[in-house]
Formats: structure tokens, sequence, C-alpha cells
């Protein structure tokens, strides 16, 4: 989608930047502003994942559609419909909720192997920052990049949903961006985190008691009130579930404003905390 | 974690081998070595399960965490659902959903253990750390290496197994003395998906190619009658799931621990007796070939 543009600021790019550096009164005087530099990040991504997505379509595209099948279709079949299902179809009660952890699940990868690999093996981030990038830009990047990823697999998601008939009303558009909004808000501390790690020894872990529960006890395949009252506070800290009432709201319009705003609000704080944390820890790391 | 142990495991082993090496076949092995050729197997692939154990003793917390996967997914669908669900349709009539669904994920948990174990862990030893290269140059064969990692795949997968079974008892989700037989069961059903998942490994390109062990380890978690009996489909992908590996598993474990256990139950270890020898054999004549010649 942003292909073109992209490329074509390439082109141009390097020829600016080289007179800026050929200048006489220092080098590096000039960096690129913070938009573009982003960019230039996301155009790293872009240029990798044209070549290589096939090998991604299955984690990111396949995997939530064959969890709609088989837990939608198939394991609804065998529920009765009633108040557990807000009085919908298993399958069309499923899918928003769906749409959210599969984000969170998705971005886990971007968000951990893929920046620890970046620091560490690949080392690309250093030879970015060896460029007139920024620290703080190469990881304004790696978010838009993270993002992008996101809005792509929520909306070929949706497409199938739709297609399924698992998604009836039009407002479900709206649970695009609160899926994006909650997986970046799990990603923006991920990638803080893996900016101080050493070894990759944790990220298992992450997977196993911080991103799956997430996806399981919050909520999304049956109402939280099926569960004991001791784990309700547990799941209102993760953005899952906070992402999960704002996209099953938006989709069945039980959304209020004012539950919403408080939503929204905490998954931003989320993101704002990976930033301000990332910027610091990506100096640390990266600075010469 | 494997990265730095391989360059210490060739010591390990090495120790492990202080008497004179005999690089010939034991006595009395007379079956295997027609399939094998003598020369690829030394009888010695437990050095390679004490090397497994002394990488795994310093990251033992991976090995730890993976026992708590299939138990959230327990907890989360066997009493979530279980109140979108009442009763299912088992092997003896209609069954409580926990009980429905728990030996289901504890076929899908030996699956996925052993293969992400023989595939990922296998690949990178093979081409990153090249821990196999250093084993060949003990007194060690492919086959060694090939029958050590799987054993070592069903140990881990054992443990697992154990855990989990232990917890369904504490649940009540167990009917049955059958269930007895539940471990081995998950160690046979472990054994066929680590062998046939290191043959394929011996295949693999790159990192790339693991989506396509996604692309089949995925679908069969998904469709093999785990969530919902088999009879929501229609005939023709009810006849397709029933040649699928996992589906045998689920249909054994369940009937274990339910307890309605038939003839049909020793078609489903044949199933994945075959499956083992094919996976065993052709891995071990894959890795001799990539790394002797």
């Amino acid at each position: 989608m942003t292909d073109a543009d992209v490329t074509d600021a390439d082109v141009t790019e390097p020829d600016v930047t080289n007179a800026d550096v050929t200048e006489p009164d220092g080098a590096g005087a000039r960096v690129v502003g913070p938009w573009r530099a982003a960019l230039l990040v996301v155009e790293n991504h872009w240029t990798w994942y044209r070549r290589n997505w096939r090998a991604t379509v299955i984690s990111s595209f396949l995997q939530p559609v064959l969890f709609l099948l088989a837990m939608g279709v198939g394991f609804g079949s065998q529920v009765q419909v009633g108040e557990a299902t807000d009085g919908y179809r298993y399958v069309v009660f499923l899918a928003p909720a769906l749409l959210v952890i599969t984000a969170v699940q998705n971005t886990m990868f971007e968000s951990t192997w893929a920046v620890f690999s970046a620091f560490k093996w690949q080392r690309k981030y250093l030879a970015m920052v060896s460029t007139p990038l920024t620290s703080a830009q190469v990881l304004y990047g790696q978010l838009l990049w993270n993002a992008l990823r996101l809005a792509a697999g929520a909306i070929v998601f949706l497409g199938i949903a739709v297609a399924l008939g698992a998604i009836t009303s039009p407002s479900a558009l709206l649970a695009v961006p609160f899926a994006v909004l909650t997986g970046m808000a799990f990603s923006a501390p991920a990638v803080a985190y893996t900016a101080t790690r050493e070894k990759p020894d944790s990220f298992n872990a992450i997977f196993r008691f911080l991103v799956m529960p997430m996806t399981l006890f919050t909520g999304g395949f049956y109402p939280m009130s099926q569960l004991p009252d001791w784990i309700h506070p547990l799941a209102w800290i993760t953005p899952v579930w906070h992402g999960i009432e704002l996209a099953r709201g938006v989709t069945f319009g039980t959304l209020r404003l004012l539950p919403a705003l408080g939503h929204i609000a905490y998954l931003c704080a989320l993101i704002a905390l990976g930033v301000l944390l990332g910027r610091r820890y990506f100096h640390r790391r990266l600075a010469v | 974690m494997n990265r730095e142990s391989s360059t210490r495991a060739p010591r390990t082993d090495r120790s492990g081998t202080a008497n004179p090496p005999s690089a010939q076949p034991g006595n009395g092995a007379g079956l295997l070595f027609r399939i094998i050729p003598p020369g690829l197997y030394a009888g010695r692939s437990h050095t390679l399960i004490e090397r497994s154990y002394l990488v795994n003793k310093r990251a033992w917390m991976q090995v730890f965490s993976g026992f708590f996967e299939p138990l959230f997914f327990l907890f989360s669908l066997g009493f979530g659902l279980a109140q979108l669900v009442t009763t299912v349709e088992g092997p003896g009539g209609p069954m409580p959903y926990a009980a429905f669904v728990a030996p289901a994920l504890l076929a899908a948990s030996a699956m996925n253990g052993a293969v992400f174990e023989a595939t990922f862990n296998l690949f990178f030893k093979f081409k990153y750390a090249k821990t196999y290269d250093a084993v060949l140059a003990t007194p060690l064969g492919p086959v060694d290496i090939a029958v050590g990692e799987a054993t070592w795949c069903l140990i881990r997968g054992g443990i697992y197994a154990g855990g989990f079974i232990a917890v369904m008892l504490g649940f009540g989700l167990i009917d049955s003395p059958w269930a007895l037989l539940a471990l081995p069961a998950c160690l046979l059903v472990a054994l066929g998906f680590a062998a046939i998942g290191m043959a394929a490994a011996t295949y693999m390109r790159s990192w790339h190619d693991f989506d396509l062990v996604q692309l089949a380890v995925m679908p069969l978690f998904l469709f093999s009658g785990t969530f919902y009996p088999l009879s929501v489909y229609p005939g023709w992908i009810q006849a397709v799931v029933e040649w699928t590996p996992l589906y045998h598993a689920i249909e054994l474990m369940r009937a274990l621990t339910s307890g309605y256990v038939g003839w049909g139950a020793l078609g489903h270890v044949a199933y994945f007796v075959v499956m083992a020898c094919i996976g065993v054999v052709v891995a071990a004549r894959r890795l001799g070939k990539l790394l002797l010649t």
C-alpha cells in the first residue's frame, strides 16, 4: 500500500542526505525528519517482506481463520445460543474477540524475536543508527511497521469472517483500529522489554505465561462471568480484555461512550509507556 | 543456550565414553540392522541423551513452562466453555465437556511437544550449532543421533504427559483404570510424531520451512475432533480426518480415560507403531546421507 510512496522517497533520499553530510559544517548535523526516518525503517521491513511474505501467510492470516472455523463453526455447533453468548450464534459472538486475540498473538513474534534479532543477530539496528537515523527513530519505525502488519492481518481476517457469515454488522469495521490499538498496547512494551535483553531465553515464557493466559482468560471465548472472581482484576490489567470489550461492543452496538474512552485511554497509556521506555532502552543500547 | 552448550557437549561425551569405543554394533539386534546399515549405529545413543539433559538443565524454565500450555487450555476451555456446552457426544454416550476435551488436549500436547522438539531443536543443532558434526567426530553414528534425540523427546513428552494426567485425576476427569495406559500411549504418540518430525527436519532448508510444520500441526490440532465430536462434519470431511494421526491419538486417549476401550484401540496403536518406524528409518538414513557425505 505505502509501497509506491516509500520507494519513491528512497530514490531521492540518499542524494539529499549525502549532500548534507558533505557540507563542511559538521557531519550528521542535520538529520532526517522523524516521520521520514520512521518510514525509512518501515521501508527496510517492507523490502524484506515483499520477498518473504509467503513465510508469514500461515501464521498471520491462515491461523486465525482456521481458529474461527474450528472454534466458531465447529465448536459453536455444540453451543446453546443464549444469554452467555449475548443472544448471538457462537461464531458471531467469537469473531470480534478473535480479531483482537490474533492481533496480540500475531505481533508477539515481531515484538520479541524479530527485535532481538535486529539487535543481536542481524545487527540491523546498529546499521540503521550508523546512518543519520537516531535510535528513537529506529524504534518509531519498528512500531509503525508492527502496526501496519497488524492492520493488514486484521483487515484480511475481517474480510474472511464476513465471507463466512461470522460478521454481519458493518460497524465491525471499527473493530479493526481497536484490534490494532490492542496489539500495539502489547507490542510497544514488549519491544521496550526486548531492547533490554541479552539472551532470548524469556520469550517462550512470555508467550506461555503472558500471551496465552491473556488470550484464554479474558472473556474472548466465553463471558468473564464464567470465571472465578479473583481472575477478573487480573484480566483488567491486560490489554486484551480492554480490546475485546471495545471490539465486541462496537460490533454489537453495545459500547457506551465513557467505558469506551476508559478502555482507549488505558491502551494508549500502555503504548505511551512502551514508547517512553523503548526510547530510553534503544538509546542506551544503540548510542555510540 | 544451545549454541553455547554445543561447544561443551563433545567434552562431556568424551568423558562419558571413557571405555575403549566399540564402533561395532552390539550382538543380538538382528532386525534393526537389516533395516539400518551397521556402520551407522554404535549403540551409544545414551550419551546424546546425557547431552540433552545437560543442555536442558540450564534452560529448565523452557522445559518447565511447556507443562503449563495444555494446562491453561484445560482450565480455560474445559471449565469456561463447559458453561456454554454441558454435554458432548463421547465414546460411550454424552459426557461432560471437560472430560471430553481433556484427553484430546493431552494427545495434542504430546504431538506439539514432540514435533517442536524434533523439528526446531534438531534443525538448529544440525544446521547452526553444528552439534551433530561434533557428535560424529566421536564414536557415534547417525542412527545414534536419531535414536538419542527421539528418546529425549520421549522423556520430555513423558514428563509433560505424566503431569497432565495427574492434574486430570485431581479434577476428577478420569473415569477408568484404563487411564493407567494413557501415559504409555502418550509416549507412543510422541514417538510417532517425533520420528516423523525428525525426518521432516532433515528436509528443511531454512527457518521459513517451519511455517510448513505449523501448517501441518495447526489444522491437526484444531480439526481432529479436539474440541468437538467428529459428527459435526459432513461425511467426506470425517473420512479425511479419520486418516490423520492426531485423530487416532485423541480417540485412543479418550477411550482410555473414559474407559470405553474396544479392539479399535489396537488399530490406533498400530497406526503410531508404523508411523514411528517409518520416521526413524527415514530420519536415520537422511542424517547419514547429510552428515557423512
